[in-house]
């Protein structure tokens, strides 16, 4: 039974709600009770930002319920003038959206325990720059620093990581980012055609082409009052747990290869090949790309698709499960993978990490299972979960998610929804005034996508909330007493994005 | 050891034998065509969500398309694109494909630097840059090294330090904040220094071009040996793309 309140206004995912419906609330109480729905661990922060109105700011407040799959917003209006006191400091998973909120409107607090920039974005009045961040410093000769990035030896993205150590133990560990910087947000608004913003939907981190283009999708549905059909929300579905299937099938690859087991690096990477030439068949690019397009899709799923996928599964199936039993029951991937990269279900609830991190200690977030949308409303999803917060906890949950994906897609495939009627909502009119938010659980946890509309129902604020913001933290946590040399182990078996986070 | 020998044995030979010759199939969408029938070149134009297609002729500039495909949808009487991979050049004009064209867009070895084939022999070895990229096209990156495409075979390689690397591939729009780095970087590299643009985020600034957080100072100030389109660009368009550049045949 959940209590009726009037300084709250539950939505359900997808859903719009007109701003004059969400209460404004003193700040003091605004800080109190968001910090205060945090306590149980069945709630946490979906979203957390600022809309300048005038001189002041609208603070919005989107905390995920998890036992009742709603949203609870709520709203207070702030001067930027005086500092305030932080939910930060109440709860610790509200810190980079205050960090956000800090750097692009220069609200100071008093009691934020990490005040320091989060992604150096363009545009703001005396932009500090990249190279001057403020990392945490130490004195004396006992200790010494290693400092790695933005270029990283491998092929991946940009991003700094200083870490203190003790000899070969890590006694703490500092990320920094921002190197990725494009300024999407700010590019959904000044963007004004719909083509335009699916297609940057897709970009926000191109290893989640269809998560984001999915939540982009579902909320400009929401905002314009469609609501897409059966057909289309199968293509979603199917375009998601197949992205997972092949980023999970890439990780163990690449966990592999961090503990030098060669022929699991090798299988493993060349098993993800059949998955993304698949998508490819289907849609013509290896990520998803053209696939997830708001009310329509020019690629409709057919039975000869269905077919080839499952001949692709039959081969797959096999090939997977001998590799992946073979390389979690080896002595010396256990020895590197168990008690590495250990945290607590404490750690994961008092930072706020969604997706596999936080199934890993057991803690069951899951958009999938606890806010489901379109397709995975027809059944009921069961997140896998492990104890123990490890490596191998978070190797083997994707293991795992591979097989349940690919039962999953099979059931779906064995009966597909006719293909619905292409809708072109390029000149349909959004809700105006109002707020729309989407959640959908990508491969790597929750993604968030809101969006606040003007007068004319023009979009006036985009935000995006990628599993990662809530997660890099985790990962700093996570290597914390562990020797430096299993950071690359312990950072594989998080996998963040760096542009989803820099946007 | 039974385990590792029968896991080696189920998976066979998994590397593409002829990567020079290996065809992608629709709807995979590479080389685009323009027909020359009658139509609206400058409603077709204004359609383009990147601003990759111009009028008169009516042309698709691969170094700006993002390969959506959707002008082929609603005007496919006009465009289609083919599933040609091998659409790379060290001449940015040579991207731009104009209505008629039936040429493939390929490289140009008559003005590939010389000192490229003089200090690279049968080895390349590139320091890759994610400058913003969204880990798209790095992935692809990734992928053209596995066990099926196998680009090491053509002796092509990414390295860790920019010391070792004989030039730099860069993917992503280029952010300012990372405009720094990707200086840093170049300045460390060998001769002959040779520079790849991968993906249309590199090429033009794809679909963030407009965008004031993007430093493409870099870029405009040095000479491009070889410029690789795709959104992001597949592991084919990449191994066939600096195999051409090389003259490796």
């Amino acid at each position: 039974m959940i209590e009726k309140r009037k300084d709250i206004v539950r939505i359900k995912n997808c859903e719009t709600v007109k701003l004059n419906r969400i209460p404004v609330l003193d700040y003091d109480s605004f800080v109190d009770l968001n910090s205060f729905f945090l306590k149980d661990g069945t709630k946490h922060v979906s979203h957390f930002f600022a809309f300048p109105s005038g001189k002041k700011l609208r603070l919005f407040s989107l905390i995920a319920d998890d036992i009742a799959g709603d949203i609870i917003c709520s709203s207070s209006i702030i001067s930027t003038e005086k500092p305030l006191p932080s939910v930060t400091a109440l709860h610790h998973s509200f810190h980079p959206f205050e960090r956000d909120i800090h750097e692009k409107f220069g609200v100071q607090y008093t009691d934020h325990p990490w005040l320091k920039p989060l992604r150096f974005p363009a545009g703001i009045k005396d932009k500090k720059k990249i190279a001057d961040y403020p990392f945490y410093l130490f004195e004396g000769e006992d200790l010494h620093e290693v400092g790695v990035g933005p270029i990283h030896a491998g092929v991946i993205e940009p991003g700094h990581f200083r870490f203190i150590c003790n000899g070969e133990k890590v006694l703490h560990l500092e990320i920094q980012l921002g190197y990725q910087h494009r300024g999407v947000e700010e590019l959904f608004v000044t963007k004004k055609r719909l083509l335009e913003r699916i297609i940057l939907s897709e970009s926000i981190a191109g290893d989640t082409t269809n998560g984001h283009a999915t939540a982009f999708s579902l909320l400009y549905e929401s905002l314009c009052g469609f609501k897409a059909g059966e057909h289309l929300s199968f293509v979603r579905t199917l375009a998601l747990e197949l992205e997972r299937m092949a980023i999970h099938t890439g990780d163990l690859s690449a966990l592999a290869g961090d503990v030098a087991y060669q022929l699991g690096n090798a299988v493993l990477g060349r098993l993800r090949t059949p998955i993304i030439n698949y998508t490819q068949s289907w849609g013509g690019n290896r990520l998803g790309r053209g696939l997830i397009r708001p009310g329509r899709t020019n690629f409709p799923y057919t039975a000869e698709l269905a077919e080839s996928l499952d001949k692709i599964f039959n081969e797959y199936e096999p090939h997977f499960a001998e590799m992946a039993d073979a390389l979690f029951a080896r002595p010396s991937v256990q020895a590197r993978f168990e008690k590495t990269g250990v945290l607590s279900k404490e750690d994961i609830l008092s930072m706020g990490a969604v997706g596999t991190p936080a199934r890993s200690t057991g803690v069951k977030r899951d958009i999938r299972s606890t806010h489901p949308h379109g397709y995975y409303l027809s059944f009921k999803h069961e997140p896998v979960l492990l104890p123990q917060g490890d490596v191998y906890a978070r190797a083997y949950i994707r293991g795992r998610e591979i097989r349940q994906s690919m039962s999953l897609i099979r059931k779906m495939i064995a009966s597909i929804p006719a293909a619905d009627k292409n809708v072109d909502l390029s000149d349909k009119k959004c809700a105006a005034e109002s707020l729309s938010v989407s959640l959908v659980e990508g491969w790597r946890g929750e993604i968030c996508h809101a969006a606040i509309t003007d007068k004319s129902g023009n979009i006036a604020l985009y935000k995006i909330k990628d599993p990662s913001m809530h997660n890099w933290f985790a990962l700093a946590m996570a290597v914390r007493g562990e020797e430096i040399s299993d950071f690359p182990l312990c950072n594989k078996s998080f996998n963040l994005s760096y542009c989803g986070h820099d946007l | 050891m039974f385990r590792s020998l029968s896991i080696v044995f189920h998976n066979g030979k998994q590397f593409i034998p002829d990567i020079r010759g290996t065809k992608l199939a629709p709807p995979f969408r590479g080389l685009p065509v323009i027909r020359r029938v009658r139509a609206d070149d400058k409603k077709i134009a204004a359609f383009c969500p990147v601003g990759a297609i111009s009028t008169a002729p009516l042309s698709i500039d691969l170094g700006k398309c993002v390969f959506c495909g959707e002008c082929a949808f609603a005007f496919p009487e006009k465009i289609s694109f083919t599933s040609d991979h091998i659409i790379s050049t060290n001449i940015r004009e040579r991207l731009v494909v104009k209505e008629g064209d039936e040429l493939p867009v390929r490289t140009d070895r008559d003005v590939i630097r010389p000192e490229i084939k003089r200090i690279c022999g049968r080895s390349l070895k590139l320091r890759e840059i994610s400058a913003a990229g969204d880990n798209s096209a790095e992935w692809e990156m990734t992928a053209s090294g596995n066990v099926q495409f196998d680009m090491s075979r053509f002796g092509i390689e990414f390295v860790a330090s920019p010391k070792h690397a004989d030039g730099i591939l860069i993917t992503g729009p280029v952010s300012e904040n990372m405009a720094r780095a990707v200086e840093i970087c170049y300045e460390a590299a060998a001769d002959p220094q040779i520079i790849i643009l991968a993906g249309t985020d590199a090429i033009s600034g794809g679909i963030f071009k407009e965008s004031s957080a993007l430093q493409r100072d870099f870029v405009a100030r040095h000479k491009i040996d070889l410029y690789i389109p795709g959104n992001p660009p597949h592991p084919l368009t990449i191994i066939n793309g600096i195999v051409d550049l090389m003259n490796w045949d």
